[in-house]
């Protein structure tokens, strides 16, 4: 098992989603935005929350232009696995590997809380540690976080399976209430429809010690490890 | 010669923003006035191509390429001396 963590000018989850994969087993190395290719024989490659170069432009528009993306998108292309969290996701989108794109907050406020989420489908490599429909604990901390696509775009996503996450209730009900950034079908991540992609604005890494608030993140990184380590 | 390019949410598209602008300036007295707002971006070239056609199809493949997200939004694009 290889990985690496994409470090752009303004990540700052980097070293944490690092510190974690390294627990987890995943083998990581960081990656500068700048270099032209991805090191030989990865696995697996995570785009880190942030606020890459600013948030200049939109969030993540610069980033997704970085000379790295390119070699991303083809790694990718090949069936290579791609997480992005937070910022990393809004990467995905402007860089077109994932549909839609993420706006400003409804209610105009950054979100740092901790978030109730329904795992709609486990049939990706991201997803296979939980159970469908198990309800999770994870933190946000985002300005740009309401999810936004067009319904036809929207209806794709749910015929292939490809909301993966959903903001809900304790209980698991999906609802206005449990809604932190006013997100088009409570989106809060999304796969493309080969499930070799993620994006998600809920942070796995924050909650990987349960002496840091929570564990329910460390399924992810273990599903990568038993999904991908041939 | 310069390209001004406007950058803005496409219609039906929700702007929190727009309407914070609008219950601040209803709050300032204008309402009654204003009907709706909604924030954009300007963005002004400074281009060293001297063709007219030329230049305003690259700024149109600089707006589709990285100045807009056409998911969400649009451009008009003017040329000015």
């Amino acid at each position: 098992m290889k990985s690496a963590v994409i470090v752009f000018p303004g990540s700052n989850c980097d070293r944490d989603v690092f510190t974690v994969m390294q627990a987890q087993g995943l083998n990581p190395q960081f990656v500068w935005h700048d270099d032209a290719t991805l090191p030989e024989g990865l696995d697996l490659v995570v785009l880190p929350g942030g606020f890459s170069f600013g948030d200049y432009l939109r969030c993540g528009a610069m980033a997704a232009r970085s000379p790295i993306m390119q070699d991303v998108v083809k790694f990718a292309d090949k069936g290579g696995h791609v997480l992005g969290i937070c910022n990393g996701f809004q990467i995905l989108c402007e860089s077109g590997l994932l549909p839609g794109t993420l706006m400003r907050n409804n209610h105009l406020k950054f979100n740092c809380k901790e978030t109730t989420l329904r795992v709609e489908a486990n049939d990706s490599a991201f997803t296979s540690g939980y159970k469908k429909g198990q309800v999770i604990n994870l933190p946000v901390a985002h300005a740009e976080g309401n999810y936004f696509a067009d319904a036809t775009t929207l209806k794709v996503l749910q015929e292939n399976g490809q909301i993966v996450l959903r903001y809900a209730t304790a209980e698991g009900a999906v609802n206005d209430e449990a809604n932190p950034n006013g997100a088009c079908e409570n989106i809060a991540g999304i796969t493309n429809k080969a499930k070799n992609v993620l994006g998600m604005m809920p942070h796995p890494e924050r909650h990987a010690d349960a002496a840091l608030g929570g564990a329910d993140g460390v399924p992810l990184f273990a599903s990568l490890l038993a999904k991908l380590a041939a | 010669m310069k390209a001004k390019v406007h950058v803005t949410l496409k219609n039906g598209v929700l702007d929190p923003q727009g309407q914070a602008i609008e219950s601040a300036l209803d709050h300032l007295g204008f309402s009654g006035i204003i009907g709706s707002a909604r924030v954009g971006k300007y963005i002004e070239l400074d281009l060293i191509e001297t063709n007219k056609d030329k230049a305003k199809a690259a700024v149109e493949q600089m707006c589709e390429k990285l100045l807009a997200n056409t998911v969400v939004e649009k451009y008009s694009v003017e040329l000015a001396d």
